[in-house]
């Protein structure tokens, strides 16, 4: 992996989202840099969702600016700008009347595109589904099956960043970490920028290159994993650090 | 039998209740999509419009016809004339306003309940606007709102039978034709068309919406092609020939059924094509007529005297008719062609056998025998100003007067609950009943000629007017009774076209 000397690919410069009196993003300043894989952790209301939305402008900043690989994104209209971004969320989003395989075209149809039958194939391959799944429509499909599905949506255009709102929360533990090693796998594969919003800090651990920990609309602890797990994260990333730990230090405990 | 002949006589209102609710629904749809869209973005919007359509939906639909005829009278003058008050206009807006509630409801709340991720998946792979609405919003509501569109097609085809008021041929025209001379035959197959429309109606589209939700372009196809091929037969049916095409207004009664029809025949006859418009108001009718949505009708003497002209003095009938005829002439240039022949007139009726026995045949002799003899009326009768007047010739002064409703009026001097009653004189149950109509010696009840009127835009049309002038004075009173009879009777009752048949091949 070569993932350390280009120019940064996601800049937030002193970005800040209000909702009413509540500042959701408080002026945040970030580079994201190209290749990597960064998780954003949080609790409940940290604005780490808000600040994953503004990079496609499913929200917009009330002040500040992001920029994509040197341009603003404000550049273009939202969805010129949205056909280059991956986009994943919790609640998956498939279009209930269309098919598997239409679903997935449906990156490509917005912008006058077609998806080869072969390219079909090549992305079902990619999120690990049976080929005769194209023709199934998606409520006759499992929950990881789905989101399967609304993966290979997001990266049939080809895109180099995909942003993931929760990806995986609501699928059962198995799936969950299976899923969640596919697509690193398929980040390095295909040299993507990923950025991953998640409250499991294990999750985040196990999966980012880096992981930022937001609260209250600041980011609070920016620190690779093997930082975060040597304490030098900051008191807060600690104390989400310290569950999944102790968690594995209690099973190693009922196992002896 | 008689319901086999009335279900013969379904196939015009048929067609005309097909096109007057498939137009009404489309410009139902063409108001409701539009705003259902804007209401679905806009809180506001979709307070105030469904409000609206909410509040048009509390309105009557009979109401509603009736408020657009007013409406409409004042838009043509505002405008400067040129805009049918009458017929298919009142009728489309009024059904296409009773059209719009269903579909927006369902549409707005189809709109709102589409799934949240669905339209963030949209917004997230990059859709415009207008890619959203198409791929995403339009086919996810489509079932919601076809759910809407049935109920305004099935409410539509019911309220559509009562754009008969207004003067637009339905399906109302039997059933109301038929309420009016009690011919439940015609009542019956009138309902049955309707409710067989709204059926068949709502089996197509519901088959189109099927379609739509299991994806099945078949069954949406076969729908589509049952409503092309309803409206295409039904469009044949009511193409307007190259024949000129007349318009014949009725008022609410038998022999306003009958005589409509028999100056339909003849003019049918002399080539011309034939509509109708039946069940019209007395004060609806007069105007409909200087306002050329009729081009002919016949009303009473009496009534264009007292109602149209205002006057209460009573003139010879010879200077009446040619004052009225004056009048008409002046005032809006409608044409008197001439009476027809016959009278219906108010005229005091008894027992045949009574009054031989005591002696009475005219209003005169009635005099000394009044104060023990008992009077039945209609219900309006002793308020006209034409009781005034008998009572100002003739001091009657009855042992009691009561009121009933006409049928029961004839049924209570049958049975001898009265003696003497306020009759119509063309009503066919005086010769049915065998009743004597009592003289009025010193003409104190005006003349209720019945007059074939035409409308100022025919008036100069000699060839029109010369179709209906053999019909001056071809009717007289016994052979309008016999023919008001065979409607009106319990028994073997005639449809009014058929009466017209007895009366034109007498």
């Amino acid at each position: 992996m070569s993932t350390a000397t280009t120019a940064p690919a996601i800049r937030f410069v002193e970005v800040t989202r209000r909702f009413g009196a509540v500042s959701a993003v408080n002026s945040v300043s970030l580079d994201v840099s190209a290749g990597s894989f960064v998780a954003l952790v949080g609790p409940s209301g940290s604005g780490k969702s808000t600040l994953l939305k503004m990079i496609n402008r499913l929200e917009d900043p009330d002040s500040g600016s992001i920029d994509l690989n040197g341009l603003p994104v404000t550049a273009e209209p939202p969805p010129q700008l949205r056909r280059k971004i991956g986009y994943v969320f919790q609640n998956i989003g498939l279009f209930p009347h269309l098919s598997v395989g239409e679903n997935i075209r449906m990156g490509l149809k917005v912008a006058g595109e077609t998806l080869s039958a072969e390219r079909l194939q090549e992305m079902l391959q990619l999120v690990d589904l049976a080929p005769d799944i194209a023709l199934r429509m998606p409520d006759a499909l499992s929950g990881g099956q789905r989101q399967r599905v609304g993966v290979a949506r997001a990266l049939a255009p080809a895109p180099q960043i995909l942003l993931m709102d929760e990806p995986f929360g609501a699928l059962d533990p198995v799936t969950r970490d299976a899923l969640g090693r596919e697509v690193r796998a398929i980040h390095d594969r295909l040299g993507l920028t990923t950025i991953m919003v998640t409250h499991d800090m294990a999750e985040a651990l196990l999966l980012a290159d880096r992981v930022l920990v937001m609260e209250q609309g600041a980011i609070v602890g920016d620190a690779s994993p093997a930082d975060l797990l040597a304490g030098k994260g900051g008191a807060v990333a600690d104390a989400l650090v310290a569950i999944p730990r102790d968690q594995a230090r209690r099973l190693a405990e009922l196992g002896s | 039998m008689e319901f086999i002949g009335a279900l013969q006589e379904m196939g015009q209102p048929i067609a005309a209740h097909i096109l007057i609710t498939v137009a009404a629904l489309i410009l139902g749809l063409a108001i409701a999509l539009p705003l259902t869209l804007w209401s679905a973005r806009n809180e506001a919007v979709a307070r105030w419009c469904l409000g609206a359509a909410n509040l048009v939906q509390t309105i009557p639909a009979l109401a509603l016809l009736a408020l657009f005829y007013p409406l409409l009278l004042w838009l043509s003058a505002l405008v400067g004339g040129g805009i049918p008050a009458l017929g298919f206009l009142p009728a489309l807006l009024a059904l296409s306003l009773y059209a719009v509630l269903p579909t927006l409801r369902n549409g707005v709340t189809g709109l709102k309940g589409l799934d949240p991720a669905a339209l963030e998946a949209a917004d997230g792979i990059g859709m415009t606007p207008w890619q959203k609405l198409w791929w995403v919003e339009v086919p996810l509501v489509t079932p919601v709102l076809m759910a809407g569109i049935r109920t305004a097609a099935v409410w539509t085809i019911g309220a559509a039978t009562l754009s008969t008021t207004v003067g637009q041929p339905s399906l109302g025209d039997p059933i109301f034709a038929g309420l009016q001379t009690q011919n439940w035959a015609l009542v019956l197959a009138g309902c049955l068309c309707a409710a067989a429309l709204a059926l068949a109606a709502d089996g197509v589209l519901g088959l189109i919406e099927q379609g739509i939700r299991v994806r099945q372009r078949g069954r949406i196809y076969l729908g589509l092609g049952a409503i092309a091929a309803i409206l295409a037969v039904a469009a044949a049916a009511m193409m307007p020939s190259a024949r000129p095409v007349v318009t014949i207004g009725a008022k609410n009664f038998s022999e306003q059924y009958i005589l409509a029809r028999v100056i339909g025949e003849r003019l049918e006859n002399l080539g011309y094509s034939v509509r109708y418009r039946e069940g019209l108001g007395s004060a609806v009718i007069y105007k409909a007529l200087t306002g050329n949505d009729i081009d002919v009708y016949v009303d009473y003497a009496g009534t264009i005297w007292t109602n149209e002209m205002r006057r209460d003095d009573i003139p010879p009938r010879a200077a009446m008719l040619r004052t009225i005829g004056d009048w008409m002439e002046q005032s809006s240039g409608v044409r008197l062609v001439g009476p027809l022949g016959f009278e219906n007139a108010y005229a005091f009726a008894m027992r045949e056998a009574d009054a031989k026995k005591r002696g009475i045949a005219s209003l005169t002799d009635l005099v000394g025998a009044a104060p023990s003899l008992r009077l039945g009326s209609d219900l309006e009768f002793l308020k006209r100003p034409e009781w005034a007047a008998v009572q100002g010739a003739y001091p009657l002064r009855f042992a009691s007067t009561r009121s009933y409703s006409p049928t029961f009026m004839y049924r209570a001097l049958e049975s001898g609950a009265v003696d003497v009653i306020s009759a119509f004189s063309s009503d066919g149950r005086i010769a049915a009943d065998h009743l004597t109509i009592l003289a009025d010696p010193k003409g104190a009840v005006p003349s209720y000629d019945a007059l074939l009127l035409v409308s100022p835009k025919r008036s100069r049309d000699r060839r029109f007017v010369g179709a209906l002038e053999p019909l001056i004075d071809s009717i007289d009173v016994s052979a309008m009774r016999e023919a008001n009879y065979m409607v009106d009777r319990d028994q073997a009752k005639a449809t009014p076209a058929q009466a017209a048949q007895f009366l034109s091949t007498r």
